[in-house]
């Protein structure tokens, strides 16, 4: 069976001296319908991996892939980019307010694309784009057509963002809750999880919170300086994580039940490009032996279940 | 025994920005106390008047009504010039410590700041001294001093915000998100930080936070602020487990377990994945 997203040995770079490496050599697919989260911190390189797949790179960063979408390269071609992104890529920001032109009503800018997208006549895109808001959620449709972004909350730009993806087959998320509050996260999170239900979408979502993985990700890779460490289905990897920095960053989270000292991982993340001889997490890690620091360990295993350590933490996925 | 700290009533507004001369108000009659050496975490999400009501307490924006005491003294009516004694004793540690540093300043040079400006006596070796001190107790390598703060990973910088707020020997500490714009695995390091140098100090401290989990490892005692207004003040095993307002179990209810199962049936449960949302009421 074919991935409908297939990303082999990605390499991001942007120019400058010494040219910072943001992403490294990253392979992963998504499957028709499937939700992959791509987790990690600030540095990892999940951001510019998503925005090398959607052709949206800042000027200055180039992409070698492939990445093939539906088996057509879309990588390095802005437009079959483009018209990939038009034929069945949709993509949400951490901030609706750059998917939506600020000085045009709502209503404008969903016609547009319906009648883009559907090749309609207006009266009909007023209709798709009524039944738009209403897939998204968004009451009194008729009257928020009229109004204008800034006049709608965080939380009703994200809906309103979502919904100017017509009818993606793969929704691409950057971290699209992380500015909004908690209350209004978990609308948005559910909203997401009702489309990929209801329009057959898969989903490839980047994130820093791993709550939003245990919500919304049937599989999760984790990256670290560049690279995807683990790779594994959320339920697996959430409980039984493999690489000694998906368990770090699994007891750093600060949870309701927990009192006194947060665990922490020592140190910080090297700055992107600054990567070294060896495991990229050995100087932090509580494992590392003395060839962690020479032999860079590769991803090895399955898509189902994949560790790129020399000491993983092991045992049977099935409890 | 009186309290450190108390805040009664206290009111803040705004100007609207519509400029019609009416006034928006972000605290609406906040009234806590708080003792000596207490941490006490604040709650709510953005817009609720936490980062409001923590910056009256600083002196840093007036009051519309209400007062503050400080050590039974009132703070609130002490004119911005005549605050500088009291500067010593209450600081601040920002949200954001990129923005929070001069950019063309040093570390070293940042961070001794407030006793240039609030210890004017004290000679440059004395003062030297003092950040070197104080670098090291907030666990900054002393070559780190002569750095910039873009050479600074974002957790170096906030340890930098700290060792900033705590060089004048303040008794109280208002922290506002200290730990929101940083990496998870770095925010433990700055929370444990601060929970060490709290009770090694004897300091008092508001901890300001939306993130309802990090203010549970820190205080013991929870403010929870809803549209300007403190709904909830109790113990936090209390407010986390037995919730009296209904706001705050809405404020529980969607904090995501880490586990797959529970946070589906979090977002599941979302009446919203079904219905339509209602379009919030529009300010004028």
């Amino acid at each position: 069976m074919s991935a409908l997203l297939e990303v082999r040995d990605l390499t991001v770079d942007f120019a400058g001296r010494p040219a910072p490496r943001a992403v490294d050599g990253v392979a992963l697919s998504v499957a028709a319908r499937e939700r992959l989260a791509i987790v990690g911190e600030s540095g990892s390189g999940k951001s510019q991996l998503l925005l090398a797949c959607t052709g949206l790179l800042a000027a200055n960063g180039s992409a070698r892939g492939p990445v093939r979408f539906e088996g057509r390269e879309i990588l390095g071609n802005a437009r079959s980019a483009a018209a990939a992104r038009g034929r069945g890529i949709g993509f949400v920001f951490q901030d609706a307010s750059g998917s939506l032109t600020p000085h045009r009503r709502i209503g404008d800018q969903l016609v547009e694309v319906a009648m883009a997208s559907a090749g309609t006549g207006r009266r009909a895109a007023v209709d798709a784009a009524v039944e738009m808001l209403g897939r998204v959620r968004l009451a009194e449709p008729a009257s928020l057509m009229a109004r204008y972004p800034h006049e709608l909350s965080g939380g009703m730009r994200q809906r309103v963002a979502i919904a100017l993806m017509a009818r993606p087959r793969i929704l691409f998320a950057d971290d699209p809750t992380t500015a909004l509050d908690v209350t209004v996260q978990a609308d948005i999170l559910a909203l997401l999880a009702q489309l990929c239900e209801d329009l057959g979408m898969a989903l490839l979502i980047v994130t820093h919170d791993l709550g939003i993985v245990a919500a919304l990700a049937d599989r999760v890779a984790v990256m670290y300086a560049g690279r995807v460490v683990e790779v594994g289905m959320a339920a697996a990897l959430l409980s039984r994580p493999r690489h000694p920095y998906t368990a770090g960053l699994l007891a750093a989270v600060p949870r309701l039940g927990g009192r006194g000292e947060l665990a922490t991982i020592p140190g910080a993340p090297p700055a992107p490009g600054e990567w070294f001889r060896g495991c990229r997490f050995a100087p932090r890690c509580p494992h590392r032996a003395e060839h962690c620091g020479v032999d860079d360990p590769v991803l090895a295993g399955p898509a189902a279940r994949g560790v790129a350590c020399h000491f993983p933490h092991t045992g049977s996925d099935t409890a | 025994m009186s309290a450190m700290l108390e805040v009664r009533n206290a009111t803040v507004t705004f100007p609207r920005p519509a400029a019609d001369g009416g006034r928006l108000t972000a605290v609406g009659g906040a009234t806590f106390a708080l003792q000596a050496g207490e941490i006490l975490g604040l709650v709510g999400e953005s817009g609720c008047g936490k980062s409001s009501l923590g910056r009256a307490i600083l002196g840093l924006v007036p009051l519309a009504a209400g007062e503050i005491r400080w050590r039974g003294r009132r703070i609130d009516t002490v004119p911005r010039e005549a605050f500088r004694p009291l500067r010593r004793e209450l600081q601040l540690v920002f949200q954001d410590p990129a923005a929070s540093f001069d950019p063309r300043m040093t570390i070293a040079e940042s961070v001794a700041e407030p006793l240039r400006a609030l210890v004017p006596q004290l000679s440059a070796p004395d003062r030297a001294a003092r950040v070197e001190a104080i670098l090291g107790e907030v666990g900054l390598a002393v070559e780190l001093a002569a750095r910039y703060p873009h050479q600074l990973s974002g957790g170096q910088l906030q340890r930098a915000g700290i060792a900033r707020a705590l060089i004048v020997d303040p008794a109280f500490l208002v922290c506002d998100e200290p730990v929101s714009a940083l990496d998870v695995s770095v925010q433990g390091q700055i929370v444990n930080l601060l929970a060490r140098i709290r009770r090694e100090r004897g300091l008092a401290c508001l901890f300001i936070s939306h993130n309802l989990a990090v203010v549970a490892h820190l205080a013991e005692r929870i403010l929870v602020m809803h549209r300007g207004r403190i709904i909830e003040d109790g113990l936090r095993d209390e407010i986390l487990q037995a919730p009296r307002h209904p706001y705050t179990r809405t404020l529980l209810d969607s904090v995501l377990a880490v586990e797959p199962v529970a946070a589906r049936r979090l977002i599941a449960a979302r009446p919203s994945s079904r219905d339509a949302v209602a379009a919030p009421e529009l300010t004028p």
